[in-house]
């Protein structure tokens, strides 16, 4: 049982982060409709490049979060260009297909920088861990819950407190509505990709601290897993995203500690899939029929 | 030919059914992450059944492609109901949890003193067949190409027919088709079983070609490119996935000497023909206008023909 309690507390810590890779894709599709495949290479870019100058320039914790969120949103700005303005196209799978194809590039540019081995990424956040009574947290996954849990009070408040959190809603609820009465789209656009390209940086960061090494299998795994929480949660939900990324946090330590780390991927595809043919429109959606034609 | 050609050709032959299968669903509207599943399924089963069970290329080929499409109708049948996005995360699911079942089989028989079936993560080894056959490479390049002719034979008669008329409009609307009869489900499971067939008949053609697969042969990124085929080459037409596959496969072979930036200038590619052609090289204007300028050749030939006849 001690076990089991264990095993959510761990779940909840780190689900919270691909609650936060499910709120960049919630943004950018359920709010833009620009499904951005290059979502996880992006922030994967922006990792390398700061564990790059804290390794090689300047070991601080602060340079390595900057330069990975700058590079992170100029990447994400590049992208947004090429493959979402530069690509006309009535049907939404082509800039998906343009944006798959400069994921390529940048894992290829990551792979030829070194020579796709594992790149060390410093982690000052390690201290040691916190005992509750019979359980523990790991002191950086504590971290990565506080830091998650931040930026989700920050795009909360963005959001729905914020002008242009307002323009980002008028655009959600009825894009043509929402261009007739004056907003710049396209201005828009660029700053939710930007805006969650600085979140996921950060985000991605402390992962890949708390893991000590980045790879450049990264991308492949932070795209997969945020467009499972999107999809768990409902599209275009904020709350669904976060209850969908702790619920596959917890399903995946679950899974690890009782069915062993071949499992636990095979049970968090395995519930997605589930939950799809059970409950097509997420587990917080507004719209009831979005899922069904 | 070198064999160095001749198995480049065979290789892009093979990818070219994986292409044709996702493109069968793209022109009725679907977007599917997961064709590698039925691939994957496709190159298991029919390795197993000649390697294991000593059956022909023949039965090992047909067996699987027929298995494949059963699951893929199987497979639609509760997923098609979803759609646009749904569908696709679902067949990713499906495709990644088939992954994983092969990253996870350990079952093997004993074949004439040696242990042959799938090792988990090692793969399956072994799948001799044409090795023991002495089936000589050109044979086999001979092989998968009758093959791909006679499916690119059935597309050529697909677009032609009513169903391929039908698949077309549930593409553009789904409610319009329905309204006219069209009942989109229906056929929305039919093109998914035999989209997996093809799929799975690849599949059994890439095992006995490589003699090992590994489940790392199906991931995601398989299942990625098989759509960018379909994208870049064009959607007019069943020749427009072939191109695809030639641009990737051929084109880069040949720029060897580009080798370590092959991916980069590949990515560049397609998304540079997608900025100036969102529907392909070859889209279904192109298609349009290239049959009409054909047409009115033949029928200028044949006019001036009957003049100087009479």
């Amino acid at each position: 049982m001690s076990d089991f309690l264990q095993n959510i507390l761990d779940g909840l810590m780190f689900g919270a982060s691909y609650a936060l890779l499910g709120l960049g894709f919630t943004l950018t599709f359920g709010v833009m409709r620009r499904l951005n495949l290059s979502y996880g290479p992006t922030l994967m870019v922006g990792v390398y490049a700061g564990a790059w100058t804290s390794l090689n320039l300047f070991n601080s914790l602060l340079l390595a979060l900057t330069v990975t969120v700058i590079v992170a949103v100029a990447v994400s700005l590049v992208i947004e260009q090429v493959s979402f303005r530069w690509v006309k196209s009535d049907s939404p799978l082509t800039p998906m297909v343009s944006a798959f194809a400069l994921w390529m590039v940048l894992e290829e540019i990551i792979v030829l920088f070194t020579w796709g081995r594992q790149y060390p990424v410093n982690n000052p956040l390690a201290f040691g861990s916190l005992y509750i009574g019979p359980f523990y947290v790991r002191g950086d996954y504590l971290t990565l819950f506080l830091a998650a849990l931040a930026l989700m009070v920050l795009v909360q408040v963005l959001v729905f407190r914020t002008a242009f959190g307002r323009k980002v809603r008028a655009l959600a609820e009825n894009p043509a509505a929402a261009r007739v009465i004056g907003i710049d789209v396209d201005q828009v656009s660029s700053r939710v990709f930007a805006l969650v390209a600085g979140l996921g940086g950060l985000m991605a960061f402390f992962v890949a601290a708390s893991l000590h090494q980045i790879t450049p299998h990264f991308g492949l795994w932070a795209t997969v897993k945020g467009l499972i929480v999107m999809v768990i949660g409902g599209l275009g939900s904020i709350p669904g995203a976060i209850a969908g990324g702790l619920l596959l946090g917890v399903v995946e330590s679950q899974a690890l500690w009782y069915l062993g780390a071949s499992y636990r991927d095979l049970v968090a595809y395995f519930l997605l899939f589930l939950l799809l043919i059970a409950l097509p429109q997420g587990l917080f959606s507004r719209e009831k029929s979005a899922a069904r034609r | 030919m070198s064999e160095y050609v001749i198995s480049v050709l065979t290789l892009m032959g093979i990818q070219s059914f994986l292409a044709l299968s996702t493109y069968l669903l793209l022109i009725s509207g679907q977007v599917s992450f997961g064709q590698q599943a039925f691939f994957g399924i496709g190159a298991y089963l029919g390795g197993a059944l000649t390697a294991v069970f000593g059956a022909g290329l023949g039965t090992a080929v047909v067996v699987a492609a027929l298995t494949a499409g059963l699951l893929g109708a199987g497979v639609g049948l509760i997923t098609l109901r979803l759609g646009g996005l749904y569908f696709a995360m679902a067949t990713l699911a499906f495709a990644e949890m088939v992954r994983l079942v092969w990253v996870n089989l350990n079952w093997q028989a004993e074949v004439g003193g040696f242990l042959v079936g799938p090792k988990g993560p090692e793969g399956f080894r072994d799948i001799r067949y044409i090795i023991e056959n002495d089936i000589s490479g050109e044979s086999y390049l001979v092989l998968v190409l009758t093959c791909l002719g006679g499916l690119l034979v059935l597309f050529w008669a697909l677009e032609r027919s009513q169903a391929g008329l039908r698949l077309r409009m549930i593409e553009n609307d789904q409610t319009a088709a329905a309204s006219l009869g069209v009942d989109g489900l229906t056929h929305k499971v039919v093109v998914s079983g035999v989209a997996a067939s093809i799929a799975g008949f690849g599949g059994a053609l890439f095992a006995h070609f490589m003699t090992f697969v590994d489940p790392m042969n199906f991931g995601v990124m398989l299942g990625v490119h098989s759509l960018a085929y379909g994208m870049i080459g064009g959607m007019g037409s069943a020749f427009g996935p072939l191109i695809g596959v030639a641009l990737d496969i051929g084109l880069l072979e040949s720029l060897r000497f580009l080798s370590s930036y092959r991916m980069i200038v590949f990515g560049c590619l397609v998304a540079t023909i997608l900025i100036i052609r969102p529907r392909g090289l070859l889209d279904e204007r192109t298609v349009h206008a290239l049959r009409r300028k054909v047409g009115a050749c033949i029928r200028n030939r044949g006019l001036s023909n009957s003049a100087r006849s009479t």
